[in-house]
């Protein structure tokens, strides 16, 4: 049980420190809301390592805290959605097991565009944001697709750390 | 748990691009090219906006500045500072150009109908 106390604070420190690294890379895009989701590389090892309760948590904590560490309040709403969502839907197509990494990554990354893009749209009282879909589902596919590559990765160097 | 990409995960894939494609083609198809509006703001502060499709000449600041938009085209006619780089500038006709009159704090912005929804959206 210790050990998996000790485990969460370092994921959850790691998580804080990815979503800073990607902060300041600067995203020629231009698309509100769109980024990497390295922190996401995160919360996918943990939801295959652990559990849908553990990488739930994490999630919120670390959008939580980040919003208080990096001083944007106003984006937690936003990241809070996308998180939440996008670990539902991972979760849920994990259980089903006709996915592999990669495919749970990129619905992980294309729901959590959706996810934001809609409390936008609520947000601002504006139908327009719509325009957006198209680019946000193809940043979407593609983050997820390298996050997918990345924690595949990863996991494989994890295969032999149990963190339960 | 699998690592390579199965037949699920393309067909994933697919349909995501389709989708995107034709949330992309259908925007265009129910939008079309759209109405510009001109924003007027003096000291940062929204005091009109305008259709870029309606001729019109438009008195900004108690007539500081006047503004005349005729033919989808945007201009500042007149004004009573003393560089007049607003009034020698050439008129603005598409989306993001502006015309400003820095001593009489005016800024003139021609700004889409879409993006002027992305402009409220805060990072």
């Amino acid at each position: 049980m210790k050990n998996r106390v000790a485990f969460f604070g370092v994921f959850v420190a790691l998580a804080l420190i990815f979503s800073y690294v990607e902060s300041l890379i600067p995203l020629q895009v231009g698309i509100p809301g769109a980024k990497l989701g390295l922190a996401n590389l995160i919360i996918v090892i943990v939801l295959y390592k652990t559990d849908f309760k553990e990488a739930f948590l994490l999630s919120v904590t670390r959008v939580i805290l980040s919003g208080f560490i990096f001083g944007n309040l106003a984006s937690i709403i936003y990241s809070l959605a996308g998180g939440i969502i996008s670990l539902c839907v991972m979760a849920f197509l994990k259980r089903r097991n006709s996915f592999s990494l990669y495919g749970i990554s990129i619905a992980g990354g294309v729901s959590h565009n959706i996810a934001q893009l809609c409390v936008a749209m609520i947000v601002l009282h504006t139908k327009s944001l719509v325009y957006y879909l198209a680019l946000l589902l193809l940043a979407g596919l593609m983050t997820g697709f390298v996050i997918g590559y990345i924690s595949n990765e990863m996991l494989k160097r994890l295969s032999n750390i149990n963190f339960n | 748990m699998k690592i390579e990409l199965n037949k699920k995960d393309w067909a994933l894939i697919i349909i995501i691009i389709s989708v995107s494609f034709v949330s992309f083609i259908s925007h265009y198809l129910l939008y079309g090219t759209g109405s510009d509006n001109v924003i007027v703001k003096v000291n940062g502060e929204i005091t009109g906006v305008y259709d870029l499709e309606n001729d019109d000449t438009i008195n900004i600041n108690e007539g500081s500045n006047i503004l005349k938009i005729k033919n989808r085209k945007v201009n500042m006619i007149q004004a009573d500072c003393p560089d007049q780089l607003c009034v020698h500038q050439k008129p603005i006709s598409s989306d993001h150009m502006s015309i400003i009159c820095l001593p009489n704090k005016v800024f003139v912005e021609i700004q889409s109908k879409e993006s002027s929804a992305v402009d409220a959206v805060t990072n």
